[in-house]
């Protein structure tokens, strides 16, 4: 079973690759405002994380994801379910 | 911050487009002369941004029977079906989609939007999943929303997806309503149907169809990608509108489960509405039998969507994936381009709709066309001439 922080670390990889502009993300680094995307884009990046972890994240905890790490605890929630 | 700041970005938004001279989003129909034309901003034009497929609005037959149900049992119900009765012609009505379909249980709503909503809301419950299209139609996003249940999206029409998230939920697979539509309303393509059901039976998970823009467009009878694919048994809860092809203002299920009669006592879209008028009722039944024997209309209707889709294709437009009578043009993501180009078509007597993200499967502005059985060559060919011109004008064209 993968720790929260081991989550957090591919997530940000995961990030890394898909998004160019995320150089410099960590952990507090909000999806939409500082990546600079928009809701459609997260929602389709979001399909990548699903896959990269095999979770499926139900829409209804996404207004509680703001950033990188809400995201990790969410996939590390599903992980352990 | 007051309860009313919120508003704030949304007028500025509106102020934008009244500055461009142009409002997309509400557009006054001055005179509606038949299924086709209509007076806009004084001037008469073709509508090709309609859903009226069947063409069956200004019907005689149609129109005579509201008109006497109007006078026999008035303007309105006055209240919901189950705290102040139920007419006759709702119960016959909902026989009549029964036996339509062939399947024992139907019900009717107010609407094909309330018709997603009672569904959504009611069948699946805390424990359980939906597992809808991402390109599904607002209503049934917003039918998710009033559901206790967790809801989860797949890729748009991406069977292998579908399945390796029902694979995800193990047993809970078994608890899942899986959603999809027959045409989906922006590209006006299809869901693969056959596969979906073979992969939602293999998971013992259920499967909801709207029909919403294929009912009296696709299947020799016209009751939809259900019909057109042979699984009309196979799909658990099919649902629709009346404000399509049939014309009219309203909703439907239909089941081969009673589960959906049980529905309409816990259902808050069902029970906390006033019922149909009775004219819209009279009309609708009417419009049903059109359509089940609408054959002609039917050739008609993709006859027109052939001409259209292969005039636009000829003339360089990006359309949608596969031909149907919905026709988007894809355009760019300059909404203000897109909107010159919108404008410009209906100053030329050219109705369409200009629809811009987020209400779009992509990031692009698109000009969502549709056609009508009652649309003729003639017309089709004005509107195809139309779009060459402005398409030239705005450098668009091949």
């Amino acid at each position: 079973m993968k720790t929260y922080q081991q989550v957090l670390e591919e997530l940000l990889q995961t990030f890394r690759t898909l998004v160019p502009q995320a150089t410099e993300i960590d952990e507090d680094t909000e999806l939409v405002g500082s990546l600079g995307l928009d809701s459609m884009k997260v929602m389709n990046l979001l399909q990548e994380v699903e896959d990269h972890f095999d979770v499926s994240i139900p829409l209804n905890v996404l207004p509680d994801v703001r950033t990188v790490g809400d995201l990790a605890q969410k996939i590390h929630k599903q992980l352990q379910d | 911050m007051t309860l009313l700041d919120k508003f704030r970005p949304l007028q500025e938004a509106r102020d934008q487009l009244k500055a461009l001279g142009a409002d997309p989003f509400n557009v006054v129909v001055e005179k509606i002369l038949s299924p086709t034309e209509a007076i806009v901003n004084g001037r008469q034009v073709i509508l090709a941004g309609t859903n009226n497929y069947l063409g069956l609005t200004f019907h005689p037959e149609c129109i005579e029977a509201a008109v006497r149900a109007l006078r026999e049992e008035g303007c309105g119900t006055t209240g919901s079906r189950m705290a102040n009765g139920n007419y006759v012609d709702h119960q016959a009505l909902e026989r009549e989609f029964a036996e339509f379909y062939g399947l024992p249980y139907s019900v009717v709503f107010s609407a094909g939007y309330l018709a997603n909503l009672a569904l959504l809301s009611t069948l699946p419950g805390a424990d359980d999943v939906i597992l809808i299209d991402a390109d599904c139609h607002a209503s049934i996003y917003d039918g998710c929303k009033m559901s206790a249940a967790e809801v989860i999206r797949f890729r748009h029409n991406d069977v292998a997806d579908l399945d390796k998230r029902l694979r995800r939920l193990k047993d809970r697979a078994r608890c899942t309503l899986v959603v999809v539509e027959g045409i989906y309303s922006m590209f006006g393509d299809r869901a693969p149907l056959r596969e979906i059901v073979e992969v939602k039976d293999r998971y013992g998970a259920f499967l909801m169809v709207d029909e919403a823009h294929s009912l009296g467009v696709l299947g020799e009878q016209g009751r939809g990608l259900v019909e057109a694919e042979g699984v009309t048994e196979r799909a658990d809860f099919i649902v629709g509108t009346f404000s399509k092809s049939l014309g009219a203002i309203g909703g439907y299920c239909v089941s081969s489960h009673q589960a959906l009669d049980t529905l309409r006592y816990a259902a808050r879209p069902y029970i906390f509405t006033a019922s149909s008028s009775p004219a819209q009722i009279a009309s609708t039944r009417v419009a049903l039998r059109l359509l089940r024997d609408g054959r002609e209309l039917r050739r008609r209707l993709w006859d027109n969507a052939e001409r259209f889709y292969n005039g636009l294709k000829a003339l360089g437009c990006t359309l949608g994936p596969q031909l149907s009578p919905v026709v988007p043009v894809i355009l760019s993501e300059d909404r203000a381009d897109s909107l010159a180009v919108w404008k410009e078509l209906l100053e030329r007597g050219v109705y369409v709709n200009l629809v811009m993200p987020p209400a779009t499967p992509d990031h692009r502005c698109l000009l969502r066309c549709s056609m009508s059985a009652a649309h003729t060559p003639a017309q089709i060919d004005r509107l195809l001439d139309t779009f060459a011109q402005v398409f030239a004008a705005h450098g668009l064209s091949a």
